[in-house]
């Protein structure tokens, strides 16, 4: 237990180290990656350890707060994620950033968030995972906002905040809803609660459940970027890529994935069958990953492509979820972090290479000048376009397999999802590494140093083999890593033919973007809608109560009342202050003469 | 010989002139010496009683001898209050109590 306490508080104390000791010393860099890198040893370590462990933090009364870790096959194959991408990562960085003037800042804020996502995945308790829940958000705006000399920059970082505060808001409402039914925020006692209260309340208990169930998915809509919550991920594109690829596509993000299925293990499965809130999650689930795939075919930034394909493929593991086959999502999880890092990673690279150029309309002809990226982007992609014997494959015929038992609608947008993703990646390829290169910065592209493309190759191996890697992944589904020739095989095969078949022949020698859908380019105009209607609606509401409060009640009536009253007093004190000595004469007289009246007639 | 009605009746003019100056002329000095015609009332009212007030067929003279304090006294306060007028004057070049509103609030 005692390494996972190390491995839980290693990133904090680097993170502080480098913080408050360092500062802007070129010793920070190697520190943080010292720590990552160290992570994952212990993560190897602990992978199949069992056990619990931890101590009270705050107590209030009979209640009290813990912070302990959980060490199951879950935590220790999602740290073995974390830690791995992470690693990874932090090597990318070091090439990446090098020229970065706020370089410390950087591994400082990569440290920051290993610490809080660790303590995400290892929480044994409710709260403490809201706790380090919050700090991922923070280290994510911290890193967001990296470059926050850059508006759009900045203002993604706070949108992304706020995105999430209005999931957490949720969150946290089911939390303390979940507590009221169970008596227990442990994940271990939880199932205990709910079984005693559904014998207790049963005509409440599922009306109360799907309550919270949903409560708490709003946490994760806000995390993991679903519907109608997203439009932070594509955003936070403005963050460094190496962060896009750890954060925003392969453990943060996914949090709220892993949530949902560590409650659903921890509440049993079984109470989720039927229950109204799994539809709910499902149909948000297959309506995110369907909408972010037909925004994503109309992108031309390599990264908001990756991004929305990101959102896309959490839709698909969020819909498992509520399919109460959170199994095969986790699964999902599992093999897409290795591949979506890696085409974070490798647009990164290519992004490196042409000098900062993001428009895939400015690139191509990338394979030829930077093999070794282009391959590994290759592989990448065949991952996530699920072309047999990758691991995006095994993973989304779980998925899809899922789908098909449970609900033929939702298998079938599965499958147009299915049709889309080979589309849309397709189109990225063609454009950015085929053909010839239509600007002088893709022209001058070089290969780039051993430092960026080792966590390339080494991420391209993973995206390939993982699949067959289910011992260690965060959950096991029945039928990980095996094949079999039916008709799901077919469709998801045809799927994938027609897909990328049809970008092949729409975008092969193009310039231009020969489809423009508007619809689409404007993401369904929901940024839109928020930036024009909601948000000022409600901002423009809330002002104007404020204002009514502000200036009403607490200006005019409290602080402009109390002065008011001292000046009207003061203005007929000055009328007597007259400064003519003879009306205070005529008052001395006037006085005496009272005195007298009343002292010799009364 | 005039009764000591009569006497309080003139006192009490007196010092009524003497208000009714006080209160209404500008001129500072006019004030002043309006305020000594009230202390004169006040003096006339202390002689007129001394005069009625026997004390084994002679007049009580303690009446009298508080009218030398108030001479003696009045006599200090004018050398003391012309003073304060001329340093006045010399401040302000002017002697009119309507200009005189330093003090107004």
């Amino acid at each position: 237990m005692n390494s996972a306490w190390i491995l839980l508080f290693l990133p904090l104390v680097v993170a502080a180290a480098n913080q408050l000791v360092l500062r802007k010393h070129s010793l920070v860099p190697y520190l943080s990656t010292a720590s990552a890198a160290a992570s994952l040893v212990i993560s190897i370590l602990l992978l199949g350890k069992e056990g619990n462990a931890g101590f009270d933090w705050a107590s209030i009364g009979d209640f009290s707060l813990r912070i302990g870790i959980q060490l199951d096959g879950l935590s220790t194959g999602m740290m073995l994620v974390v830690t791995g991408i992470g690693t990874l990562v932090h090597v990318f960085s070091l090439a990446y950033m090098k020229d970065d003037e706020a370089c410390s800042r950087y591994f400082t804020g990569l440290s920051l968030f290993m610490f809080s996502m660790t303590g995400i995945v290892l929480a044994d308790n409710f709260i403490m995972t809201f706790i380090f829940w919050e700090l991922v958000g923070v280290s994510s705006y911290l890193l967001i906002g990296h470059w926050y000399q850059k508006p759009s920059a900045g203002d993604a970082a706070k949108k992304a905040f706020l995105c999430n505060r209005v999931g957490d808001f949720g969150f946290m409402v089911g939390i303390l809803l979940l507590w009221s039914l169970t008596g227990s925020l442990a994940f271990e006692d939880m199932r205990e609660g709910m079984i005693r209260f559904q014998d207790a309340n049963p005509a409440l208990f599922t009306g109360l459940l799907s309550t919270a169930v949903l409560c708490i998915f709003c946490g994760a809509v806000g995390k993991s970027a679903q519907l109608p919550l997203h439009v932070w991920l594509p955003d936070a594109m403005e963050g460094p890529t190496p962060v896009s690829a750890l954060i925003h596509a392969a453990t943060m993000v996914a949090a709220g994935v892993y949530m949902l299925f560590r409650l659903q293990v921890s509440l049993g499965a079984e109470l989720f069958e039927g229950l109204f809130a799994s539809h709910v999650i499902a149909w948000i689930g297959a309506t995110t990953s369907l909408a972010a795939a037909l925004m994503a075919t109309q992108q031309s930034d390599i990264k908001k492509i990756l991004a929305y394909s990101t959102l896309s493929q959490l839709g698909y593991m969020v819909m498992a979820v509520g399919l109460v086959h959170g199994e095969a999502g986790m699964f999902h999880l599992f093999t897409h972090a290795w591949f979506k890092a890696l085409l974070f990673l490798g647009s990164g690279a290519i992004i490196y290479a042409c000098h900062h150029e993001q428009d895939i309309w400015k690139m191509g002809g990338l394979l030829k000048k930077m093999p070794i990226t282009a391959i590994t982007f290759l592989i990448g992609t065949a991952a996530l376009i699920a072309v047999p014997f990758t691991s995006g494959f095994f993973s989304k015929e779980l998925i899809l397999h899922a789908a098909k038992e449970s609900n033929m609608t939702l298998f079938i947008i599965a499958a147009a999802v299915a049709v889309l993703t080979p589309f849309y990646m397709t189109r990225l390829v063609v454009i950015a590494l085929l053909g010839k290169s239509r600007s002088d910065h893709s022209d001058h592209a070089k290969e780039v140093g051993p430092l960026m493309w080792v966590p390339l190759a080494l991420l391209a191996v993973l995206a390939v083999i993982a699949g067959w890697l289910s011992g260690i992944a965060p959950a096991q589904p029945a039928h990980a890593g095996e094949f079999h020739l039916n008709a799901l095989f077919f469709i998801s095969l045809g799927a994938l033919l027609i897909g990328s078949s049809v970008a092949f022949i729409l975008y092969r020698g193009k310039d231009r973007d020969p489809v423009c859908i508007a619809l689409l380019r404007e993401l369904f105009y929901v940024d839109r809608f928020y930036d024009n209607f909601l948000v000022p609606v409600f901002q423009n509401t809330v002002a104007a109560i404020l204002h009514f409060f502000d200036e009403l009640i607490i200006n005019g009536l409290l602080v402009g009342g109390l002065s008011r009253g001292a000046a009207s007093i003061g203005q007929v004190c000055r009328a007597i202050q007259s400064g003519k000595l003879q009306y205070y004469a005529f008052a001395v007289g006037l006085g005496v003469i009272l005195v007298v009246y009343f002292t010799v007639f009364y | 010989m005039a009764s000591l009605n009569e006497y309080l009746l003139v006192s009490g003019l007196l010092f009524a002139i003497g208000l009714a100056g006080v209160v209404l002329r500008r001129n500072i000095i006019i004030i002043f010496m309006c305020l000594e015609l009230m202390l004169s009332a006040a003096n006339l009212t202390l002689i007129a009683f001394s005069r009625f007030h026997t004390v084994n067929g002679l007049p009580d003279y303690n009446g009298q001898m508080m009218v030398f304090f108030v001479i003696a006294v009045a006599a200090a306060e004018v050398a003391v209050g012309l003073a304060i007028i001329v340093a006045l004057y010399r401040a302000r070049q002017s002697v009119q109590t309507d200009q005189l509103t330093a003090l107004k609030g």
